[in-house]
């Protein structure tokens, strides 16, 4: 699928993403009709710069992130016009009082009101957007078990005793490759073993601590297929820079057939 | 209704001294005049701000090639711990509360001093010493602090972290921190203690109300760190195990202590700002402040929703109530949002004299503005899992801290110099600080977005060729050089100023609040007269009778009076 | 007085309903402790402060017309300069330092401290300057 079809495909499955909020079905309702109808004008918009997002997760953060950078256009403007305008008209020119106008309710109101109502808008569609990017699947098609550690990765398929990790430490590390089927969902287990980490993914648009004593799930539905840098986002010592592996996405079929060649060993790269 | 004021009011007899005021270093040394406490906050914090700046400039220097090692990666941890814990702890938020509230809050609320002199003075000795602490553990074997200023554990623990420098910081940052408390407390009860005859609460200057709140928040949230500092402290030599996972502790503890202090802290060094750039703005454009009511109501929901959002520093770690602390957040932007559009209803069909605290007040409504939006993007957990701890976020907090400490500081500075030091800055160098640093700050921190939204983590000591951060990175360093220029300038404007004073006058901007009523600078306690109080801007009242606030407002009461007469009939 | 009440009694009040909210939602007990503290925090002196204003006749400060007839009383005793706090500030520090080089910087920073506040004691009768 190119890029194109896929952002099809993303933007019908954000008008149907379901809401889990619980507070109410108001903020559903509105929500998906607000949402959607800016979500829907999403798709054919520039992405300012953001990683468009390489698993549906991502996908949907990606939209929203080009959501809230659209909205915060015309709030920009809403200072900087008055603003500059201020600037070239009101500059001094004698030294005359100006009228001493102390306030103005019926502005004061308006500039409190209408940042309250944006506010509340992308409240409703974070919830939405939040709910799919955090959700846990019951039965993913993989999981693995991820483990951050001084200074590198442990990735390890359980259900095939395949483990990958780090070896060396510093810059002359080989650093390991966590692969994931296309399409399919995977469910990543995420601890540390000794201080606080970050499993950062950029083109995945996702990064979660990995901390010592924590338990973190959440799924990656890959959708599409390459080779993608991770990182470690949080500050965890000495060779901080140098934790990095890589996520290489593959075909379900080319998927099953790698990880039936992995010896049961705990060799990286 | 008010009784329209005739003349000024004598504040009382004056002060009988035993002996010789002491001078020069004894000065110094035995002061309790809040004047010179204030005036040493803000040349010690300036002092550590260059410190801090000059380990920015290494930091840029190591990050403008990939794979370089201008320093190696152990002291490059160093360097952006020290320079954050210098920035936040010791830099922004002393420079303004204990240095320009010290100065100016008995000033602008026509007080002789400060509520507790002496408490002030030591407040300022633990201020110093701590400052100074924090600057050793370069000269330790092990090295300075490296775990970064959030000092996350099980990073920060003695396994990880071992040495005398941690420690250091720990202590350091704990002296600091009494001396805020002890700042704070003196602050609320002077605000609440020792106002002037007829200046009621809500008649306090803006400035004035906001060191208020920022009191209040420094009480609610340091405590909170001087006990987290306490725990890390018995973590790492008294065999406690609160924060490390072996012995049945919680890592992600820390994380709530500290940001529960953090983010406070971070309002407690925007609010006094705020305030400068509240007093700046009506002074240049020769009006009174837009909505005061509006504005002083929108500080307290700052103040209250400050401390409800903390562990949105923590999304990431899965562990937080997500929707709560998205939606506190997010709601924390209406009552900023109202500032801004105080601000600019303050400068709206005003005369604006563009002299360099307008223009620096300017300068940070633009950097505020930009900070304060990706502020709002990053309240939204998707978008914060995507640029969390990358340089999307360094960008983000940049641009809001050196745009409130840096550019509504500095208004601040250009502004009440002349009543510091009697003494007139030079206006063009001035206006050649504010272009280069405002050239200089937008050229490091605008690429730091795209940097972030590339997916370069922050406090990465080296990156690789292929990354694709080169290019970026060299312009934000470049940017920073520029920044570096700046304060060049700003040091030869302090230096043309010292050696050949232009006297200033006691209120050369035409000011509105009551510290541009006494001499510049004002002499032991304060005030030998006070005009008289009965609005909002008692200087600006008394040299301007016919536009008078309390003539303004007697006038709109007796039309309003009239209409209803009208109506009835 | 009654404003400076209002304020902080408003901040606890916030807090309750903060804490309220969160609790309620987020069932953990851990951070409402902290919200619980910094809503006592904003009402014991807003209670205090709301007590002293119903006893007490309003202050000049608190009257928007006040005349310089109303005015009396001292407003306090402001000290212009003492050794003290120097000398305390030199001791807290000598003594916190001894939590990284050990006992002996106590040893002297201590002496700094009892010193500082025996003299600080002594000198404090206020005489030196009076603000009437």
């Amino acid at each position: 699928m190119r890029s194109d079809a896929i952002d099809d495909f993303v933007c019908r499955q954000t008008l149907s993403a379901s809401s889990k909020f619980k507070l109410g079905r108001l903020f559903k309702v509105g929500g998906l009709v607000l949402g959607s109808s800016v979500m829907l004008g999403a798709c054919n918009l520039p992405t300012f710069a953001i990683n468009r997002g390489a698993t549906t997760q991502g996908r949907a953060t990606f939209h929203l992130f080009q959501l809230f950078v659209i909205i915060s256009i015309p709030v920009l403007l809403s200072v900087f016009v008055p603003l500059t305008w201020a600037i070239i008209r009101y500059r001094k020119k004698d030294n005359s009082i100006p009228k001493q106008t102390h306030s103005s309710i019926p502005i004061e109101v308006t500039y409190t009101i209408i940042p309250i109502l944006i506010v509340v808008f992308l409240f409703v569609v974070t919830v939405q957007v939040e709910n799919k990017v955090t959700a846990v699947s019951a039965h993913p098609n993989l999981r693995v078990n991820v483990v951050g550690f001084q200074w590198g990765w442990k990735f390890n398929y359980p259900a095939f005793g395949v483990t990958k990790v780090t070896q060396g430490v510093g810059g002359s590390s080989v650093y390991p490759q966590l692969v994931l089927p296309k399409g399919e969902t995977t469910t990543i287990h995420l601890t540390s073993n000794d201080v606080v980490h970050g499993f950062y993914i950029p083109q995945f648009d996702f990064s979660r601590y990995a901390l010592p004593g924590v338990n973190n799930y959440f799924d990656f539905t890959p959708n599409q297929t390459g080779t993608f840098i991770g990182r470690c986002s949080q500050l965890c010592g000495l060779y901080h820079s140098e934790m990095l592996f890589t996520v290489k996405v593959i075909t379900p079929s080319q998927f099953n057939t790698w990880i039936s060649q992995q010896s049961h060993s705990t060799i990286g790269a | 209704m008010t009784i329209a004021p005739e003349r000024l009011e004598e504040v009382g007899p004056h002060f009988e001294h035993h002996g010789p005021e002491p001078t020069g270093i004894f000065k110094w040394l035995t002061s309790t005049d809040h004047k010179v406490i204030g005036k040493n906050y803000m040349y010690t914090s300036l002092v550590f701000f260059f410190i801090a700046g000059l380990m920015a400039e290494l930091i840029r220097t190591q990050l403008f090639a990939p794979n370089n090692h201008v320093v190696s990666p152990q002291t490059y941890n160093e360097l952006f711990t020290i320079h954050g814990s210098i920035m936040l702890f010791i830099f922004a938020g002393p420079f303004v509360f204990g240095g320009f509230a010290n100065f100016l809050i008995p000033l602008q609320i026509g007080a002789p001093d400060m509520a507790f002199p002496r408490l002030n003075a030591l407040s300022y000795w633990l201020f110093l010493t701590g400052s100074i602490t924090m600057l050793l553990g370069f000269l330790t074997a092990s090295g300075a602090a490296a775990f970064g200023w959030v000092a996350y554990a099980p990073l920060s623990d003695a396994t990880y972290s071992p040495g005398a420098g941690p420690d250091l910081w720990i202590v350091s940052v704990a002296l600091v921190g009494f001396s805020g408390i002890f700042t704070a407390v003196n602050l609320v009860t002077t605000i609440f203690y020792l106002r002037a005859p007829g200046l009621t609460m809500f008649r306090m200057p803006v400035f004035t109300w906001n060191m208020l709140v920022t009191g209040i928040l420094i009480l609610i949230s340091f405590p909170v760190l001087t006990a987290a500092l306490i725990m890390l402290y018995a973590d790492r030599h008294f065999g406690t195990h609160i924060f490390s996972v072996r012995g049945g502790g919680v890592p992600v503890l820390w994380q709530n202590l500290f940001w529960f202090f953090g983010h406070p802290e971070v309002y407690i060094l925007a609010l006094p700002y705020f305030g400068i750039v509240s007093e700046v703005l009506p002074v240049f454009s020769k009006k009174p402040i837009f909505g005061y009511k509006g504005l002083v109501f929108a500080t307290l929901a700052i103040a209250g929703l400050s401390t409800g959002v903390w562990a949105h520093h923590m999304f990431t770690t899965g562990t937080v109530l997500l929707p709560f602390f998205s939606a506190l957040s997010l709601l924390i932007a209406v009552p900023t949002g109202i500032k801004i559009f105080t601000w600019i209803g303050t400068i709206w069909r005003g005369n604006l004299d563009f002299k360099t605290p307008l223009v620096f007040a300017i300068g940070f409504i633009i950097a505020f503005t930009m900070g304060g939006i990706t502020g709002v993007m990053l309240a939204s957990p998707p978008i914060d899992f995507y640029t969390h701890d990358t340089y999307f976020v360094v960008a983000h907090f940049h641009q809001v801290l050196f745009g409130s400490a840096v550019f509504a500081g500095f208004a601040g500075f250009y502004y009440w110099y002349p009543k510091l030091t009697g003494r007139m800055y030079r206006e063009n160098l001035g206006k050649v600080h504010f272009w280069l640093t405002f050239i200089g700050f937008n050229v490091t921190f605008l690429p730091q977005y795209l940097l972030g939204l590339r997916g370069m983590p922050r406090r990465i000591a080296e990156y690789g060729p292929s990354d694709g951060f080169t290019f970026l990175n060299e312009v934000s360093t470049i940017g920073a050089y520029i920044t570096a220029i700046a304060f060049v300038v700003f040091l030869y404007n302090f230096w043309v100023s010292w050696r050949k004073p232009i006297p200033a006058g006691d209120n050369p901007w035409d000011g509105h609040t009551l510290e541009w009523a006494t001499s510049s600078p004002p002499p032991s306690h304060n005030f030998h007269k006070l005009p008289p109080i009965r609005s909002l801007r008692p200087t600006w009242d008394m040299n301007h009778p016919d536009h008078a606030d309390w003539r303004v407002r007697q006038e709109e009461a007796t039309a309003k009076r009239a209409s209803q007469v009208e109506s009835t009939r | 007085m009654r404003t400076e009440s209002r304020i902080y009694v408003g901040i606890g009040a916030f807090f309750v309903l903060i804490v309220a909210i969160y609790f309620l939602w987020s069932g953990d007990s851990g951070n409402s402790i902290f919200l619980v503290a910094s809503a006592l925090l904003g009402i014991m002196p807003g209670l205090y402060l709301g007590w002293w204003s119903r006893n007490m006749s309003p202050r000049p400060e608190d009257v928007e017309d006040v005349t310089p007839d109303e005015i009396r009383g001292e407003v306090g005793y402001f000290p212009t300069y003492t050794i003290w706090p120097f000398v305390l500030g030199m001791g807290v520090f000598l003594t916190a330092l001894a939590f990284v080089f050990g006992e002996w910087t106590a040893v002297i920073g201590m002496g700094f401290v009892v010193s500082a506040a025996i003299g600080g004691t002594l000198s404090s009768k206020p005489n030196v300057s009076r603000h009437v």
